[in-house]
């Protein structure tokens, strides 16, 4: 009988320690095959353990159809989401939410940024180029409107709606950077018209409400491609040309929130929470090693397998680790062994009803299981509640908590059941008897 | 059994403390933090410990409202506002550098919109963990209806529940008056975990009972059944809580700042937590009982 118990519980040694070194395998860096395909999978850390920013854009869809607002929304998050690309942070999010209220959302979240004022500027802001034409009134304004050139000139139809893409090229004598505009069909055509409409006057090319350029028309203009010369430095150039190939944004946003942390305060919250999670397994194992004595000690050794095994999936699923996240799992540890402590005191109950210690220890986890299920069941509710209320924050907490508990009833049933049936005492003699008693006496 | 027995005892105990919760709560109110009534919040790190009445004077000086300076720690000051827009932020940021060397290592800004909804949020969540844990229990004692209907069972769990949430809320508006301590999503996740942990301890009493009254229910009354029934597992509901208190004490004085408060609620809650399994939601069943079979 326990010959078999004996091998499963080789075996189960033997993959927990085969878990543990995937656990640890970051950090070891070993060179070879299997750590280049499966080991390195890292485990994702939340913005506030790495450092990084958060935000959270309205989108204003008053001019758009309803039924036409999640394509207007996806578009949104695709130029969005070029746009953050151009920075090159590992791994960043851009996701559409719809909130209670019926707003739509974009969230932003990027990790490891540094200069998040940059970041904010080249997501919100729409490189918005106009193409203006002299007011035919011009005579009529005062002295004081004539300065300001958003009266001098009136909007015409073209805009970098019709942009088909824009490239840097430099003057070759005098290494000027020149902005080369190439319209599509359709705005092409408009400046052609234009163009034709105004000869031997000027048209401005505005950006973001600003006059960048004032040519002066020879001739019309067809072909659908137009130059833009101004003061520009070369990097203003080549940024400006990024961001007007990225696209405008198809509706407007404002950026309602934002949660930024640096990265030197995230590697504090990682170390304090690792710290504490140590010390409470400590705690936890000196408790019940000191009360429950051997299958105390079983009771630890299934904490170990269940901790292991937990690291894991927070690598595979993968678990977003933030720092409530890992309140969540070191909160999980304390549960994990609730199950256990039901199963112990059930078995002493049976050894003083009389029995045999093997019979006590399968009847203590046979009885023990309803209690076990239907309390662990509550948490289970608590958590999924937590998990749909979610702010990412929670949805951590709420996710470690509930995954903790499901495997935890899988580590103190199945595995310290195995592990104390392996020992095999049959429980007659008196040092047998002081291992399965507890407390102080 | 002497926890049955002196109930009434008990029962003036814990309408002590909840009375004296709800005055708190009543008289302070929660101080609730810039997730639930939108701000921004701003944490910078100085090399050198900063002159905090001088920052105070330039950041009013910015006509940004109500802003609170204060120092945390040694070298770092925080700095509460309205919700600010990323100009008015930056505004800040080189008025508090202008100070000494340092960086900027936190900022948040919470919209008005946001916390509003975060708030309602919480309550439906609240309210639903409560519906949920009512119908569970009254289904997972589905097949005991005497001498006490399963959805009494369910009732007695949740009236130990509300007396368990209101006791760290009371706590929580205490320190927010004389510490200034704020509640946040954490807090209202913290509350939500205690009632999952506090039905937890509670059905380990109730799967006793059930079991019991299949077993010599028809031999003892309703009393000795729930004496004995608290008595057989007041033992594992003191343990389960207590290595659940060790980690969480772990995680209060080692874990960090930004879940010191969390795992403070959440000792506060589970402490009461099993106390009010013990002496609260059985002896409340016995009473139950009594009360119907004298009509």
């Amino acid at each position: 009988m326990s010959a078999k118990y004996r091998f499963i519980s080789f075996l189960l040694i033997l993959a927990g320690l085969g878990i543990a070194y995937f656990d640890v395998a970051n950090f070891l860096k070993p060179e070879s095959f299997l750590y280049s395909r499966i080991l390195s999978v890292p485990f994702k850390l939340g913005l506030d353990l790495q450092g990084g920013v958060h935000l959270t854009y309205k989108a204003d869809l008053s001019a758009i159809k309803p039924a036409e607002a999640s394509g207007a929304m996806e578009g949104l998050r695709d130029v969005i989401e070029r746009r953050v690309n151009a920075f090159g942070v590992g791994e960043p999010l851009v996701q559409v939410e719809k909130s209670a209220g019926g707003d739509q959302r974009l969230i932003v979240e990027l990790p490891g940024v540094t200069n998040v004022n940059e970041a904010i500027k080249m997501i919100g802001e729409t490189p918005f180029l106009e193409f203006k034409t002299e007011n035919p009134n011009t005579d009529k304004l005062t002295e004081e409107e004539k300065k300001d050139s958003s009266k001098v000139f009136v909007q015409s139809d073209l805009t970098g709606r019709y942009l088909k893409k824009a490239i840097l090229d430099f003057n070759q004598t005098t290494f000027e950077p020149i902005i080369s505009l190439e319209f599509n069909e359709e705005g092409g055509k408009l400046f052609a018209k234009l163009t034709k409409e105004n000869v031997g006057k000027s048209i401005a090319i505005f950006l973001d409400g600003q006059p960048i350029s004032v040519p002066n028309v020879n001739e019309e203009i067809t072909g659908g491609k137009a130059q833009i010369t101004g003061q520009f430095t070369p990097k203003e150039a080549k940024l400006l040309v990024q961001r007007l190939n990225s696209g405008a944004l198809p509706v407007p946003v404002s950026l309602i929130s934002q949660q930024s942390v640096g990265p030197s305060l995230g590697e504090k919250f990682l170390a304090k929470g690792v710290m504490a999670g140590i010390y409470g397994m400590i705690l936890v194992s000196l408790f019940l090693i000191l009360w429950y004595r051997l299958p105390g000690l079983v009771a630890v050794l299934a904490l170990g397998l269940y901790t292991i095994i937990i690291l894991a999936l927070f690598k595979l699923i993968p678990v977003t680790l933030t720092a409530a996240g890992i309140a969540g799992f070191i909160l999980s540890v304390g549960m994990a062994v609730d199950a256990n402590i039901l199963i112990f005191e059930r078995m002493k109950e049976e050894l003083k009803k009389g029995k045999n210690l093997q019979s006590a220890i399968s009847e203590g986890f046979s009885r023990a299981w309803l209690s076990i299920r239907d309390s662990n069941i509550s948490s289970l509710i608590t958590a999924g509640i937590l998990f749909w209320m979610g702010t990412s924050m929670i949805k951590g907490f709420a996710l470690t908590l509930g995954v903790g508990i499901l495997i935890s009833m899988f580590s103190a049933i199945t595995v310290s059941r195995t592990l104390l049936l392996a020992i095999g005492l049959k429980g007659e003699s008196k040092i047998s008897k002081f291992l399965f008693g507890s407390g102080i006496r | 059994m002497f926890i049955i027995k002196y109930r009434k005892i008990w029962y003036a105990f814990s309408l002590l403390i909840f009375i004296a919760s709800l005055f708190s709560i009543f008289k302070f109110g929660l101080k609730q933090g810039i997730d639930f009534t939108g701000g921004a919040l701003l944490e910078v790190e100085y090399a050198a410990k900063p002159d905090v009445i001088a920052i105070k004077q330039k950041i009013e000086g910015l006509s940004l409202g109500n802003a609170v300076v204060q120092p945390s720690g040694e070298k770092n000051i925080i700095i509460r506002t309205r919700d600010l827009s990323e100009g008015e932020h930056q505004k800040v940021l080189s008025a508090v550098l202008s100070f000494g060397e340092g960086k900027e290592i936190r900022f948040d800004s919470i919209g008005p919109v946001i916390g509003k909804e975060l708030k309602k949020k919480s309550v439906t969540a609240m309210i639903l963990v409560i519906v949920m844990i009512i119908l569970y229990i009254a289904f997972a004692f589905r097949k005991v209806s005497q001498p006490v209907n399963s959805f009494y069972y369910g009732l007695m769990a949740v009236a130990a529940l509300i007396h368990d949430v209101t006791l760290p809320a009371g706590v929580f508006a205490a320190l927010g008056h004389y510490y200034g301590v704020e509640v946040d999503t954490l807090f209202v996740t913290a509350l939500l975990t205690v009632l999952g942990f506090s039905v937890h301890d509670t059905i380990v009493v109730f799967d006793r009972i059930r079991e019991n009254l299949k077993n010599n229910g028809s031999k003892n009354n309703f009393e000795t059944v729930v004496g004995a029934s608290v008595k057989q597992t007041i033992g594992r509901s003191i343990n389960t809580s207590l290595t659940v208190i060790l980690v969480l004490l772990a995680i209060f004085f080692l874990g960090g700042e930004s879940t010191k408060y969390f795992s403070l609620a959440l000792l506060i809650g589970v402490a009461i937590g099993t106390y009010s399994s013990i002496f609260l939601a059985s002896p409340l069943l016995v009473t139950l009982q009594k009360f119907k079979s004298r009509r």
